[in-house]
């Protein structure tokens, strides 16, 4: 008997050091410090294999300054596309086929992230879209940490009874939530710059949640 | 880069000057360098004495309070549009004055050496930069609302020292002129003053006015017979016109008006009669730009045409607050005069929100404040706490009907929002689908909360109970209270489940006799005042006076006055309750006033002693009520 515990214990140790994440030491700047791209694609429809990315658009956001001169926003020339997606982004094909090509585009987007931390809404879709397109063009995926503001929002709803949660919170609840204005929706820069602001107030609302001690990067991401 | 962001910037500050003088093009490029800065309230954008950053600010939305010297007097408030920070960058000196986010604020920093060629190249942008330097303020525009925004404090600061500062400010005047020919008659006169809601119209020959004719013309000369209402405005005109030039002070306006007995000055390009009427002016914008009363508020609460116009006449009315607990005013008259203020911006919202409707509603309604709005107690702007309530109306129009009051309410919730009110976070505003219910539907989930009481129901009717009519027919809220009572009446075990809840807000003086302080969050080691001391005496009140079935008295207070009537054996220790409940709101507004924020949360540190000593007599009152609560109800059996 007294065996069998051992055993257990030793195994349940075994266990814990391998789900216990040891802790990033990057993780450990202000949030303030850290570099944050924060991006939004818009793409001909919803099908990682068959869509394909028209514009990428992408932001930097550190010590709550966007400077608008360290902004990404480029074109992509694309023989797919769809007519349907269309009456979203509003990108008229003429406009997609002299526009440089996706390699060009995606080692100068490379380029302008860096070791950055991903911020978008939805990351799993613009992240899944980009890494397609990189592995496409055999080149190697990206490593970035990555944020999502649909996910970081549910964080700063209170928890009650009495509310009903969404399953999934669009863009549009955010800026309706938190007052930004929806012109240039649907238009990659200017979701990643709704994106942006919406993060820095789902930070001020964490902020204020958090119980002690100084708000760092990690408090973003051990939820 | 050219890209989407810096178009949005160029939209933005094409409509503000010195940029409204640039080029379409000069003002996209120039928008291509700048950075957007995102600052949380209270956060400092630089010090006084601090070297110069190397760009200036422009206030895109928020607002940013430039305050100067030790006492840290606001010298500026720099709102949507307004630009800081510039002068120092250009004379090459330390920042003068501090420079702090007075609510939460998104900025655009512009670089002064991108600019710089802008403002020496462009004539009008360097006259702007020169002009708003000599007036010393930030931007010279902004003098126009300075009386209206931050007048008092200002005038009143200025006014120790240098009597004849307020005779610089110069008068906010109605630039909208409503003009007739002298051919139009009395009759149509009237109707257009009614239509547009001004006092006075002005009579014009060729652009020129020639006379005027205010509310006292039509009432001395029409209503009392002298002249039939089809009389041409050239017979019961006030003529000449008593012009003055528009740069006239506050001051000079007055004594115009006392020397000619008037009550409206038409104010012209060069002051005299032969030119083009720029303005009129009455006595209404003297009073305004003098100072705040209630009245005055109210009335400009009420010619508001757009949600935007509201946000500064709160700021008075928060100024008329400070004043009245500066002067000692007692608090139920101070909250009687907040809580009608607050109300009339509520129905002017709900009154906007109408006219944004392509219809009008398709049934009756009610909109009902709940919580502390609901109970007239709440001085500081909180949470939206709100509901609608509609007529029950027949089976085919129920989707279509429920649809045009969440449309409204949201355009309700959305206006209050833009006045000050935040959304509330647990989603109990009448846009929530929950929170908008016909008559029936609403005694359906009333009496669902009364036979199936858990812990939520409880809650929600704590905090709907409290519900008051804002706006709309009272008939149904009427009919909602009664059956709430009936219910009530009818199911007597509900008030064990309230009396539980109001007894679970823990007594405020813990064992050690020490205060109990918030164990965690941001705000440990601070003193919660409103669910430790308000809630408390809040929630009792509301269980005796429901088991009293007295409807329609809503505020702690009054409810507590009511209760001493009624129970003539508990009185000493009811009115001290009302006592207490009544000093502990004048002391949450007063530290909310001081900290810009609700007050709810109290740093005992910074209280006097004698303060200290006021909080602790107010708990032995709470602690007493409990017990009482607890014995009569029986309660201990649930506990």
């Amino acid at each position: 008997m007294t065996n069998f515990f051992k055993e257990w214990k030793t195994k349940l140790f075994d266990f814990l050091k391998i789900t216990k994440k040891p802790i990033d030491e990057a993780l450990l700047h202000s949030v303030e410090s850290t570099r944050f791209v924060v991006l939004d694609t818009e793409t001909t429809g919803f099908d990682y294999d068959n869509d394909r990315m028209l514009c990428i658009g992408a932001i930097t956001l550190q010590d709550g300054i966007i400077a608008i001169p360290n902004a990404f926003e480029m074109y992509i020339h694309q023989e797919h596309y769809d007519k349907n997606s269309v009456q979203i982004h509003g990108i008229l094909k003429d406009l997609v086929m002299k526009k440089p090509s996706e390699l060009e585009v995606l080692q100068k987007f490379l380029a302008f992230l860096g070791d950055s931390i991903i911020i978008a809404h939805h990351t799993i879709f613009d992240i899944t879209m980009i890494n397609r397109a990189l592995e496409r063009n055999e080149l190697p995926i990206l490593t970035n940490k990555t944020l999502d503001t649909a996910f970081l929002y549910k964080k700063t709803l209170i928890r009650s009874n009495l509310l009903e949660y969404k399953d999934h919170y669009a863009l549009d609840d955010l800026a309706d939530k938190f007052d930004i204005s929806k012109k240039d929706r649907h238009t990659a820069m200017g979701d990643a710059y709704i994106t942006a602001i919406a993060f820095l107030k789902i930070v001020k609302k964490l902020k204020e949640k958090k119980r002690k001690g100084e708000f760092l990067l990690k408090d973003l991401f051990y939820y | 880069m050219k890209n989407t962001i810096s178009h949005r910037v160029a939209d933005f500050l094409k409509g503000f000057p010195p940029f409204t003088f640039l080029n379409q093009n000069d003002i996209e490029l120039l928008s291509e360098q700048i950075s957007i800065i995102y600052k949380e309230k209270d956060s400092v954008i630089f010090a006084e004495n601090e070297e110069t950053h190397d760009s200036f600010y422009v206030v895109h939305k928020g607002a940013i309070a430039l305050r100067k010297g030790v006492k840290n007097d606001t010298i500026d408030m720099c709102d949507e549009g307004d630009i800081f920070g510039l002068r120092p960058l250009i004379a090459n000196e330390n920042y003068k004055m501090e420079a702090r986010a007075y609510e939460e604020t998104i900025l655009y920093a512009i670089p002064i050496a991108i600019f710089r060629p802008y403002a020496l190249q462009n004539k009008d942008v360097g006259n702007f930069l020169i002009q708003s330097f000599a007036s010393n303020t930030s931007n010279p525009y902004s003098e126009s609302y300075r009386g209206k925004l931050y007048g008092e404090t200002l005038a009143g600061d200025l006014l120790d020292n240098n009597p004849q500062i307020l005779d610089i400010q110069p008068v906010k005047y109605s630039k909208k002129i409503i003009t007739c020919s002298s051919a139009t008659s009395a009759k149509e006169i009237a109707q257009m003053m009614t239509k547009k809601n001004v006092g006075a119209i002005l009579v014009v020959e060729d652009k020129l006015p020639i006379g005027i004719i205010t509310d006292k013309d039509l009432r001395n000369k029409i209503v009392t017979g002298e002249y039939p209402i089809t009389s041409a405005a050239s017979v019961i005109m006030t003529s000449p016109v008593i012009t003055y030039p528009k740069k006239l002070t506050t001051t000079q306006a007055q004594m115009a008006m006392m020397k000619s007995n008037i009550s409206h000055i038409c104010l012209t390009k060069d002051g005299t009669p032969n030119t083009k009427a720029v303005g009129i002016l009455s006595k209404h914008d003297v009073m305004v730009s003098l100072g705040n009363n209630p009245a005055v508020l109210i009335k400009a609460v009420k010619r508001a045409k757009k949600y935007k116009e509201i946000k500064p006449i709160r700021a008075s009315i928060m100024q008329l607050l400070q004043g009245y607990l500066d002067q000692n005013i007692p608090i139920t008259l101070t909250s009687k005069i907040i809580t009608e203020l607050n109300d009339v911006c509520i129905q002017q919202v709900i009154a906007i929100a109408l006219k944004k409707m392509t219809t009008p509603p398709p049934a009756k309604f009610a909109w009902l404040a709940m919580g502390s709005q609901g109970r007239s107690e709440q001085l500081l702007q909180t949470d939206q706490d709100n509901a609608l309530v509609y007529e029950d109306v027949a089976e085919e129009l129920k989707e279509k009907t429920k649809k045009y009051f969440l449309d409204l309410a949201t355009h309700v919730n959305k206006g209050l929002f833009e006045i000050g009110y935040d959304y509330c976070p647990a989603e109990m505003m009448a846009s929530n689908p929950k929170w908008c219910l016909s008559l029936g539907e609403w005694k359906d989930v009333v009496h669902h909360w009364i036979t199936n009481t858990g812990k939520d129901e409880v809650l929600l009717s704590f905090i709907f109970f409290d519900y008051s009519l804002s706006y709309g027919d009272s008939e149904l809220a009427n009919k909602l209270s009664d059956f709430i009572l009936e219910d009530i009446k009818a199911n007597p075990v509900f008030y064990l489940h309230l009396v539980s809840g109001a007894l679970q807000s823990p007594s405020p003086t813990g064992f050690f006799r020490q205060f109990l302080l918030e164990q965690d969050g941001a705000n440990k080691d601070f003193f919660d005042i409103k669910r430790r001391a308000l809630m408390p005496l809040s929630d009792a009140a509301r269980v005796l006076i429901l088991s009293h079935a007295v409807k329609s008295i809503s505020n702690t207070p009054e409810r507590f006055e009511k209760l001493a009537e009624l129970e003539p054996q508990n009185r000493e220790l009811y009115l001290s309750c009302a006592y207490s409940y009544k000093a502990l709101l004048k002391f949450r507004t007063k530290q909310g006033l001081l900290h810009n924020d609700s007050g709810q949360y109290i740093a005992l540190e910074h209280l006097t002693k004698l303060e200290k000593i006021k909080l602790k007599s107010t708990f032995k009152t709470i602690k007493e009520l409990q017990e009482i609560i607890s014995i009569r109800f029986n309660a201990s059996n649930i506990l």
